[in-house]
């Protein structure tokens, strides 16, 4: 079979278009298939899949509309305007959608922890989470020990360093 | 240093001093930041975009590697200028448009470029030659530690730098390499290749990165994904792989010396003669042809010419660089006249 663009080379891609309803079957080589994909390519921005996947936090999360509705405190943009452009307003936003946001980045990056590196300026804010990450596990044993004089104290502790987190 | 000392220059990767370059044009790390307290481009007034452009500037500028750097303010650069930084691949196409506040800056050797206000605040880039992912990362790494020490990055613990777009959360790291694969064309292996990437978590664009066809049989490798992983096993990975590929490349060469030598060697000598003879030449049949060239260059066929002057070629035959070597607008005709003589000048020297 002959290229269906070139009518010279052999077809070695076979395409197949719906528009309209209408099937229509390509058969081509594999320079004019390449033509072809940048083509269908520039139809079809990263913006529109995104807008498409946007949806995908809403239909499953529990909390849907909730997160739908809601419009980012810090800078205004709402979840409608962030299906619309694909872009989020500002660093706020993770926080305002996150509902909505996890599961879209579990879509397109099969995580949603990051790992890797960290601004200097953030280490503090790294090492107190990690940090009341481990007081709250010791707290657990030690109630799981039934040790409550260390677990009184770890408690206090958790209580000082969250204060000192939230300031 | 000025926009048009750019153009007597050749960066890096032009001269061809980096490993495995006969294969691996470039290799090239990305990391997208934003001003924790500015909302993202596109969202910011124009009063934000300024301040986030002279806050930047100035941290950018406050680095001993970047102090004698260009830095440039792309809504006061005409049309030419723009697609001329496009073309060196300093900044993308999209930094083009609606230039009003955007920054680019360049560092000697054009090895570092930032974009200022880009779909995020800071875009910055390291490009090395050949195939250095690796150096190309400890070099941007430094950059934006220091930049991280005046600047307040958009960051949070659980999805680390914060971007415009989410497919660049969480390290805002692409990394990528520019391969010349024509052998891997010529014996029909491309598809197969490419193909296998995706399912590594890999994609494949054209010579201009995103939304761009490959052409002359040049291929854009890079990471999708920018969260869960640390940033050196992703380029780790995007190492291996490569490995791969540019031994799939190397052994599809000697298959096609092998079975068919004479074939060969003609369509690249009928290049060469193309490229040397022509009086009219489009910048698509002048990438198609020089990408024989270098085919031939590499496999030794062709001794007349090194790796060098064709990737100078590369980059001079291309719209707005020979509109500035003239020093004048020319319509698509008089640049295909232009371009073929160049080209007939260079190859016959």
């Amino acid at each position: 079979m002959v290229c269906n663009i070139c009518a010279k080379n052999q077809a070695t891609v076979h395409l197949t278009e719906i528009i309209d309803d209408q099937i229509t079957e390509l058969h081509l080589c594999e320079e004019c298939a390449q033509k072809k994909g940048a083509q269908m390519e520039s139809h079809f921005g990263l913006s529109d899949l995104l807008a498409g996947l946007a949806d995908l936090g809403t239909q499953f999360s529990k909390t849907k509309t909730e997160a739908v509705k809601l419009k980012c405190p810090k800078c205004g943009l709402t979840y409608e305007d962030f299906k619309k452009v694909g872009r989020l307003g500002c660093g706020e936003c993770y926080n305002t959608f996150k509902e909505a946001l996890v599961p879209l980045l579990k879509r397109i990056h099969g995580s949603t922890q990051h790992y890797g590196k960290s601004p200097k300026r953030a280490a503090k804010v790294v090492k107190a989470k990690n940090d009341l990450d481990t007081l709250k596990e010791k707290l657990q044993k030690a109630i799981q020990k039934e040790d409550f004089e260390e677990a009184a104290k770890l408690r206090d502790k958790i209580r000082e360093s969250e204060k000192k987190n939230n300031k | 240093m000025t926009l048009d000392d750019l153009l007597n220059n050749t960066g890096e990767w032009i001269r061809c001093t980096g490993p495995v370059c006969d294969i691996v044009m470039s290799s090239r790390v990305r990391l997208a930041r934003n001003l924790a307290d500015y909302p993202f481009s596109h969202w910011a007034s124009k009063k934000e975009q300024e301040t986030v452009l002279e806050t930047s500037r100035q941290s950018i500028l406050s680095i001993k590697k970047l102090k004698d750097s260009l830095f440039l303010e792309i809504g006061k650069l005409d049309p030419i200028d723009k697609q001329f930084l496009v073309e060196r691949h300093l900044m993308s196409k999209e930094h083009m448009v609606d230039s009003e506040n955007k920054g680019l800056c360049v560092g000697q050797d054009e090895v570092i470029s930032i974009m200022i206000n880009e779909e995020d605040h800071i875009r910055m880039q390291v490009m090395k030659s050949g195939f250095n992912l690796k150096e190309a990362w400890q070099i941007l790494n430094d950059i934006d530690t220091e930049l991280g020490n005046s600047l307040d990055f958009a960051y949070s613990v659980d999805f680390g730098y914060l971007t415009a777009c989410p497919t660049n959360t969480g390290t805002g790291m692409r990394a990528s390499v520019m391969l010349h694969l024509p052998s891997l064309v010529m014996t029909k292996q491309i598809g197969k290749v490419l193909q296998a990437i995706t399912k590594l978590s890999l994609t494949a664009r054209g010579l201009y990165g995103e939304g761009t066809e490959a052409s002359g049989n040049f291929f854009q490798i890079s990471n999708q994904v920018s969260l869960g992983h640390k940033e050196e096993d992703v380029i780790d990975n995007i190492d291996r792989i490569i490995k791969q590929i540019v031994d799939h490349e190397q052994s599809a060469r000697e298959t096609l010396l092998a079975q068919n030598r004479e074939a060969l060697e003609d369509r690249i000598w009928r290049a060469y003669g193309t490229l040397k003879s022509a009086h009219i030449i489009t910048s698509t049949e002048t990438i198609d042809l020089l990408s024989l060239a270098r085919l031939g260059v590499d496999l030794g066929v062709i001794k007349q010419a090194d790796r060098t002057l064709i990737n100078e070629l590369f980059v001079i035959t291309q719209p707005a660089h020979l509109q500035k070597l003239e020093k004048k607008k020319l319509s698509p005709n008089q640049r295909d006249v232009k371009r073929a003589e160049i080209i007939r000048e260079k190859l016959g020297k």
